[in-house]
């Protein structure tokens, strides 16, 4: 651990205990599928089983007459009582409805919802509805759905293509013409998730003596309540989302918008508590959560002495057949193309096209992941290209410490970091001199072992700022966060936090922060979920947000309530502020500790005693804090220049893979990952994510995929086929703290909630290509699976 | 309601009989979770690969959703809430993980907590390779398994098994 900024603060940065982990240890979390409702029914979906087909009758009599159905619906009616959900870009006619009406597009797709007294006989009810398709033709590969003459997912679109736009930022041309040396290279990121352990889950119930739709969800979502409301023509205010549910696990994919218009709807509709928890297949096929499915085309310029002077990349992105955010996973790498390199100029198509697949939603990252590997594939390809070593090449290009601010081709100003540094740090870890030997020993002895690098950056603080970028349409600039903090009349203090969690422990960072500022215990400081219509704005945990704006919004409100007990004892002891010191609670006259007003009795006056407190202060004692992401705020330039996160976390990989050279299964004999996330708030936290983020990471590079046969039917829609690391595939991992401080935020600190997952299958990748190397094989398409390793080696092994 | 035929189900659960009328197909995570409302044995995959289900039967962990309620008839179960003190706080392993900082999201935990209380019970000084194995058929997205990991050998060091 680096001393460097890290230092100096009360409970920020030490080691302390969660607020969350008691109630988790002891199964008393309260996930949404714990939540009863008295009289509530349960939702099983009917889905479709074409890829595409016209959806000629549905007969659902026989699942009525079941005994304990109360309803089946269908989507002639959900088209007809709610609005379109729409995608992020300007697409109009691409709409999406909970259940497909007249048509499916995809596989898994649903159909209709059986509504019923419990779970298990509403899916009896689901087998009993009898639909009729007439099959029509659907297209799977994105290059030819882009290609004329495909089969189009929404007809009145009038094109598969949902965005494509070439930007150029810098002389693109001038540099590749300029530069000694030039190449090309294709490599694909596969189609895989989240996918939590936890489904996606929903309970609501209508009152409608208050005219009134209350919410539970298992969710991580913008907007959501806002969205809930608009799809089911309520005001705003007649949507109540409790906040106060625990998510089992989200990074990015429990947005559910479609599952809680489908649940809200019959909700309102019965009269009834109705709740849908997916089962895992009904998560799996259609629960749209999969993720960037991405072809990547990279060209690269550079130099003999390994200086890249310009790159070029192509994204084409499978987002299935509806969209909602997705298409905007092209957009947020726009704020670090070029990874953490000094890269002069920079060309960039993202084409993000349908297909009749599951839909595809965020991913932990928001498409960062899949575009750090394809950088780094161009780098190592540089690499060898020029016979040049791979850290080398990296340090080369890096952009040095002394180059902060430093502006990248895109717009992007980043803030600080120490890449050589922190690079360094992860080769240190790994003990690289060992890694090298331990490598050419396997080698030596005939076995395939290999060496991967990776160093890319996490953009964090999570502004709006490709919403406008991809949609002219759409001018959100604002991207606030909140925190509401109040001392109650014994003095204990509570934090109110406006979205629901998944895993990240908001609970600790408010409360850390709280006792920081107000140097008061953290652990005697409660955090309380509001519901979202007491709750001031938030935009919801995502793109590594919350350590920087709830962080920065606790903060703001602990500071304004510091401010009003220095203003009520300035009153009282007949003093200027300027005299006086804060210190744990109680505010003193400098240099005369016997003038001193405890915290119990400056709560007193400000709750009790309106005659002693100063003109002009409210009574109570309580602070909000609203605001804005730092940097943010601006639109777009003509060419689509923007300013997109505020920080940037940086993190480099170390990692030495095995092969079995009978099976192809790679392990991963060492891992270490070089960390810089700015001040760290909660440093259990900062690592469990990252190790988290690591292990999906190593999903992502080697098992999970969901695969499609060629008629459209998802191959890997249980954990039986979508194969998820467990603690035998994931290593130990070491992790390198580094911190260099964020200059744009309170406490120096910067995002990591996609820590590890940005960079472990890009040196993954590079590892297994340095193990197949000797063979003269490579792979350019994740996931490297077992089999693909072998059926390379075989390949290779033949043609020697 | 259905007109299922219902069978009579004895289960000791963390030391109380329970009896109760259950549909055959009923599974035991479903009688766990909404018949005797202990919702700490969580549904994840629902065929019995995540573990997140996992409950201690006869001491031996079993996966929930893949075994009816009345195949536990006559058995005892022993649930992560069996494995908190008396007054609801942490037993000792669940203190370790607490130590270790080995959850996040939560969902996942009480599985891994009931697969690290088996394996303590069985070899309560496990090497990290043992320790990987006993917790190799639960599966956690958040933590990368290198927190829980260190919660177990914390809680072998301190020599604890799990405070029941």
């Amino acid at each position: 651990m680096s001393a460097t900024g890290q230092s100096g603060f009360r409970y920020i940065g030490k080691k302390r205990r969660t607020k969350e982990d008691p109630r988790f240890v002891t199964g008393r979390g309260r996930f949404v599928a714990d939540i009863a409702l008295p009289g509530m029914k349960h939702v099983a979906l009917v889905t479709s089983p074409h890829a595409a087909a016209r959806i000629k009758a549905i007969r659902t009599d026989k699942a009525l007459a079941l005994s304990g159905v109360q309803y089946v619906l269908t989507g002639a009616e959900l088209c007809a009582g709610t609005e379109a959900l729409l995608p992020g870009v300007d697409a109009p006619k691409v709409t999406r409805y909970p259940l497909a009406h007249g048509v499916v597009r995809y596989a898994g797709e649903w159909v209709a919802a059986v509504v019923a007294d419990t779970r298990a006989l509403a899916e009896d009810a689901a087998e009993k509805i009898e639909i009729d398709y007439e099959a029509t033709e659907y297209v799977l590969d994105p290059e030819k759905s882009i290609a004329p003459g495909a089969p189009l997912v929404h007809p009145a679109h009038g094109s598969n293509v949902l965005y494509r736009r070439k930007f150029v930022w810098g002389p693109v041309e001038e540099d590749f013409a300029r530069a000694e040396h030039k190449l090309a290279l294709r490599v694909r990121w596969g189609r895989s998730a989240t996918v939590p352990i936890e489904t996606f889950g929903i309970a609501a119930q209508w009152d409608p003596g208050q005219q009134l739709l209350d919410v539970w969800a298992s969710i991580q979502m913008p907007k959501y309540p806002d969205q809930i409301a608009r799809a089911l023509r309520l005001p705003g205010n007649a949507v109540r989302v409790h906040f106060d549910v625990d998510v089992g696990g989200s990074y990015g994919v429990k947005r559910g918008i479609k599952h809680t218009v489908l649940v809200g709807y019959l909700a309102k509709k019965l009269g009834m508590p109705v709740r849908l928890i997916e089962d895992r297949l009904e998560n799996m096929r259609g629960g749209d959560m999969h993720g960037p499915d991405r072809i990547f085309d990279l060209q690269l310029a550079f130099d003999s002495d390994g200086t890249i002077r310009s790159l070029k990349i192509r994204a084409l992105d499978d987002v299935g057949a509806y969209a909602g955010r997705s298409p905007l996973q092209l957009g947020k790498p726009v704020g670090a193309i070029v990874g953490p390199y000094q890269i002069h100029s920079v060309e960039y198509e993202p084409i993000s096209v349908m297909t009749n697949k599951t839909a595809q939603e965020a991913v932990r990252g928001f498409g960062q992941s899949p575009t750090n590997y394809a950088l780094e594939s161009g780098i190592d390809a540089v690499a060898r290209h020029l016979g040049m070593d791979r850290i080398a090449l990296r340090k080369k290009n890096f952009i040095r410490k002394d180059q902060f601010p430093y502006l990248i081709p895109s717009g992007t100003s980043y803030d600080s970091g120490d890449y050589h540094a922190v690079l360094d740090k992860a080769l240190a870890a790994a003990d690289y001199p060992a890694l090298v030997a331990a490598r050419d020993a396997a080698r030596k002895a005939g076995r395939l072992a290999g060496i991967g690098i990776s160093s890319c950056l996490e953009p964090s603080g999570g502004n709006s700022s490709f919403e406008p970028l991809f949609n002219p349409k759409n001018e959100t600039t604002t991207w606030m966060d909140s925190c509401l903090v109040r001392i109650d009349l014994s003095g204990a203090i509570t934090g109110v936090m406006n979205t629901s969690s998944s895993g990240q422990g908001h609970e600790t960072l408010v409360a850390t922060v709280l006792g920081e500022v107000l140097e008061r215990d953290p652990d005697t400081i409660r955090v309380v979920h509001a519901d979202s219509l007491n709750a001031l704005p938030s935009n919801s945990p995502v793109g590594s947000r919350m350590a920087i704006m709830l962080g920065g919004a606790a903060a703001g409100a602990a500071r304004k309530i510091k401010a009003t007990l220095l203003a009520i004892a300035a009153h009282n002891l007949h003093k200027d502020v300027a005299e006086l010191e804060y210190h744990e609670g109680s505010v003193s006259v400098k240099g005369e500790p016997g003038q001193t007003l405890s915290w119990a009795q400056l709560v007193e006056i400000a709750h009790r005693k309106f005659h002693q407190m100063p003109p002009g202060l409210e009574p109570g004692l309580q602070a909000k804090f609203v605001w804005e992401v730092p940097t943010g705020g601006g639109l777009p330039t003509a060419d689509g220049r923007i300013q997109m996160y505020p920080c940037f976390s940086f993190e480099a990989h170390v990692v030495l893979v095995e092969i079995d050279p009978e099976t192809g299964q790679p392990k991963l004999a060492r891992y270490a990952c070089g960390h810089d996330c700015g001040v760290m708030i909660s440093p259990d936290i900062v690592h469990g994510m990252t190790f988290g983020g690591i292990a999906h990471g190593i999903g992502a590079a080697l098992y999970e995929k969901f695969a499609y046969s060629d008629n459209g039917q998802l191959e890997s829609q249980s954990f039986m086929d979508y194969l998820i690391p467990s603690a035998l595939e994931v290593p130990a991992l070491t992790i390198a703290d580094h911190c260099t401080p964020s200059p744009h935020t309170t406490f120096g600190q910067k995002g990591s909630g996609e820590a590890g997952y940005l960079g472990a299958p890009a040196a993954i990748a590079c590892a297994v290509n340095d193990a197949l190397a000797p063979l003269g094989a490579s792979i350019a398409e994740l996931p490297m699976t077992p089999l693909q390793i072998w059926t390379r080696m075989q390949l290779a092994r033949a043609g020697n | 309601m259905s007109d299922e035929r219902l069978y009579s189900v004895s289960i000791e659960v963390n030391g109380t009989l329970r009896e109760a009328q259950v549909p055959a197909r009923l599974t035991l995570v479903d009688f766990l979770r909404d018949t005797l409302r202990l919702t700490g044995t969580h549904a994840g995959c629902e065929h019995g690969i995540c573990g997140a289900c996992s409950v201690l039967l006869d001491g031996e962990p079993v996966r929930s959703c893949i075994m009816y309620a009345v195949q536990a008839d006559g058995r005892k179960l022993t649930t992560i809430e069996g494995l908190a003190q008396p007054d609801g706080s942490p037993g000792a392993l669940q203190d370790a993980f607490c130590e270790a900082h080995a959850t996040q999201c939560g969902y996942c935990t009480p599985g891994m907590v009931i697969a690290a209380h088996a394996l303590l019970e069985a070899n309560p000084a496990p090497a990290e390779q043992e320790i990987r194995e006993a917790i190799g058929g639960n599966l956690c997205r958040c933590t990368g398994y290198q927190q829980i990991v260190d919660a177990i050998k914390l809680a072998a060091d301190r020599g604890s098994k799990g405070g029941l």
